[in-house]
């Protein structure tokens, strides 16, 4: 548990969401701005082996809503920031799968973006002093 | 890929970023990783086979 004063510590000047914000956009980034270079890199290692195997997997990249599921998983997708935006302009992924193989790598897709989602609260969380 | 690599892969991943985020000390994050990486693993082999068994 944190104390007041590391809270008050690192809490320190500048935009207190940007390790969140630069965290979500881009694996890894919110730690490498905190100066957690080992942490930073093993998140985005993994986040990104898990995005860019989906994608080898034939997975699916969510563009649209079309019932509960699809909310989910474009949400889900959606986690992963720029890697997501910059997959579809490029016209990566499956738009439907068609090899079960495809399905596994759909999940990993939804699952990097979750994933980078949790490592962006734990730079935000690490900003403002809630964690050491 | 066969299921089992894809499986522990995404445990392998997975583990990864739940020990880094969920501890707060490196040996506790290994410690909690590995524990993580076990449990998928393990529940992954025994549902597969509790899945085999009702198939039959």
């Amino acid at each position: 548990m944190a104390t007041e004063e590391n809270k008050s510590a690192a809490a320190g000047g500048g935009f207190v969401y940007l390790p969140l914000i630069a965290g979500w956009l881009v694996p890894g980034a919110g730690h490498f701005l905190l100066r957690k270079w080992g942490r930073g890199a093993l998140l985005a290692a993994s986040v990104l082996g898990m995005f860019v195997m989906g994608l080898a997997m034939h997975g699916k990249l969510y563009s649209g809503a079309h019932d509960v599921l699809d909310i989910l998983g474009l949400v889900g997708d959606l986690g992963n920031g720029l890697l997501f935006i910059v997959s579809r302009a490029l016209g990566l992924g499956a738009d439907q799968v068609q090899i079960t193989t495809g399905d596994y790598g759909t999940r990993f897709i939804v699952v990097a973006g979750l994933l980078n989602v949790i490592a962006a609260v734990d730079a935000h969380n690490l900003r403002t002093g809630r964690k050491k | 890929m066969t299921h089992f690599s894809a499986v522990v892969l995404f445990a392998l991943f997975a583990s990864i970023v739940f020990g880094i985020t969920q501890r707060e000390t490196p040996r506790r994050m290994i410690r909690y990783g590995v524990y993580c990486f076990l449990l998928f693993v393990g529940s992954a082999i025994a549902l597969s086979w509790i899945m085999y068994l009702i198939a039959r």
